[in-house]
């Protein structure tokens, strides 16, 4: 009879074990900058399906989207509102994006950003935004896949070593694999967490509850009220404004931008948004785990939330159960991962080593020798960072929500924003996410005597506000003596 | 109308999820009537996202006969 930490953990080790021979397999051939960064833009609707999915199932929905209907119960039901409202958008947007990245043979973001306004100014702007929001989300990733793997190995392997295993294999992972190792390893990923999701979506609430509407019945009656939006603090104001607002950063992480560019056709994006909304329902099931958590292992509470999910399958299964869902999250952590930490490689070659959006190109190896040193920086914050993650998560994505107005601008002809107003724009925005983020300001404070139905709207919205407002303003105010050039 | 008028209007289809899912805890934050066990706000929400895909693929299908510019 095996202990239960050697059979979770040599279900672990296999699992790293295959993905890493699928990624080597799916490598061959990734040379050049191009075809390491964006596979040298031939990927089919599957591919790009897998890899832009790959980037939705992190170990923050894994792990926190069951945390947080553990925790919070219907204000949760944001996470699956908001992904389905940008597949509508990502039917004309991503196409139109796609367009101008082929057209001007761009590898980034920030290049994007460089080339559509004429402004290597505003293009390293944008680079800094992507690698100050993307580092706290790759630190997310390696916390994550810390507390997967020491709660799976059932303490044996403490939450430090793992962060140092995992941080080995994601570098290995990018380094050798590039973005076609992670779309090959997104494929083994989606299989095993779309398994371990809908196994336990469906199992838990029947096995510890007699089903999934007794066990609604039973959250009602010893938490009136969890499952509806209260009138006030996540109220339904609150829910809307954060939709809203999720829904116009979604895109502007840099790494779901630069997965764009690894499309063969515009049509591949079409396919999607009528495919993605399916895809995102199983959410449903990460929800059900959450709440199936909250009557069987009561009693966590702040950061702790997030280990639901993991508490409620050990206590209901055994080992061999337990090994293969800390694969399936060791996943979710590795290819998001490795897709950002690629990312912020290919951004900061980008910058050092050609400023010029068009310029002759950087070697993929430059890129690549950048990847551990970055890994290494993220180790650094991983251990650091306390509780202020969360924070640090939402800071980064009002952050990157701050380009959403520049991009959007860009593709109005008629406005002729200039470079100088989306760059005024997105700075103001950032002061206003930083000072309100950083000194916990909320609405509901600043304006004590206001209503809640708008003192609950997102604070993000505040900086968006200013942001357009400032492009508005430069734009009119330059209009007159500046003509952006075409 | 014409083809090419037809799909600019089948376009504007989409709204409608959209609207009905932003608008979810206005129009739906209640427990009652449940359906598959599932309180009425969660159901709602999964009902519009099941629409939003067949919005999406009708709007791609009419899209391919007649595409934009």
């Amino acid at each position: 009879m095996m202990a239960p930490a050697t059979i979770a953990l040599s279900i672990l080790a296999a699992t790293l074990l295959v993905a890493f021979g699928l990624c080597v397999r799916g490598a061959r051939g990734a040379t050049s900058l191009e075809q390491w960064s964006v596979g040298g833009r031939g990927f089919g609707t599957v591919l790009v399906f897998m890899l832009m999915a790959g980037e939705i199932y992190t170990t923050f929905t894994f792990l926190g989207g069951s945390g947080w209907a553990y925790g919070r119960g219907a204000p949760s039901f944001y996470i699956i509102v908001y992904g389905s409202i940008a597949y509508i958008m990502s039917y004309w947007l991503l196409p139109a994006i796609w367009r101008r990245a082929t057209a001007w043979k761009v590898l980034t973001q920030s290049e994007f950003f460089a080339r559509a306004y004429d402004s290597p100014a505003l293009g390293k702007l944008v680079a800094l935004v992507s690698i100050a929001a993307l580092m706290p989300y790759l630190v997310l990733q390696f916390k994550g896949l810390g507390i997967i793997v020491s709660e799976t190995s059932y303490g044996a392997i403490s939450a430090t070593t793992a962060i140092w295993i995992g941080t080995v294999a994601t570098v290995v992972y990018v380094t050798v694999g590039g973005v076609h190792g992670s779309a090959a390893t997104a494929a083994l990923k989606d299989v095993l967490v779309l398994a371990a999701v809908l196994a336990l979506g469906l199992l838990l609430p029947s096995m510890l509850h007699g089903g999934i509407g007794p066990m609604f019945t039973q959250i009602e009656a010893s938490r009136p009220g969890f499952l509806t939006l209260p009138t006030s603090g996540l109220s339904p104001s609150w829910f809307a404004s954060t939709v809203l607002l999720t829904v116009c950063g979604f895109y502007m992480w840099p790494h779901t931008f630069g997965s764009v560019f690894t499309a063969a056709d515009g049509k591949a994006f079409r396919r999607n948004a009528a495919l993605m909304p399916l895809y995102q329902l199983v959410l449903l099931f990460v929800f059900f785990i959450g709440f199936a958590a909250l009557l069987a292992v009561p009693g966590l509470t702040g950061a702790d939330v997030d280990l639901a999910l993991l508490r409620v399958t050990k206590l209901t299964f055994g080992p061999w159960v337990v090994g293969f869902i800390g694969a399936a999250g060791l996943l979710t952590a590795l290819v998001p991962g490795s897709l950002i930490l690629m990312t912020i490689a290919t951004t900061l070659a980008r910058i050092i080593r050609a400023p010029v959006a068009g310029a002759p190109a950087v070697s993929a190896t430059f890129a690549r020798s950048l990847v551990p040193l970055l890994a290494l920086l993220a180790l650094f914050f991983t251990f650091q960072g306390g509780d202020t993650l969360v924070t640090l998560l939402l800071m980064a994505y009002s952050m990157v929500t701050q380009l959403f107005p520049a991009l959007i601008a860009s593709f109005v002809p008629t406005w002729r924003v200039p470079a100088a107003a989306a760059i005024a724009g997105i700075v103001i925005g950032e002061v206003v996410v930083a000072v309100s983020t950083l000194g916990n300001i909320t609405l509901a404070a600043a304006l004590p005597s206001w209503p809640a139905a708008i003192t609950d709207i997102n604070i993000g919205f505040v900086a968006l506000i200013a942001n357009v407002t400032m492009m508005l303003v430069v734009t009119l105010f330059t209009s007159s003596q500046e003509i952006r050039a075409q | 109308m014409s083809d090419r008028s037809i799909a600019r209007a089948v376009r504007w289809l989409a709204l409608i999820p959209a609207i009905a899912l932003v608008g979810a805890p206005w129009f739906a934050n209640r427990l009652e009537p449940r359906i598959l066990g599932m309180p009425f706000l969660l159901a709602w929400i999964v009902a519009w996202i099941v629409i939003t895909s067949a919005v999406m693929a009708l709007i791609g299908a009419v899209d391919s006969r007649h595409p934009p510019p």
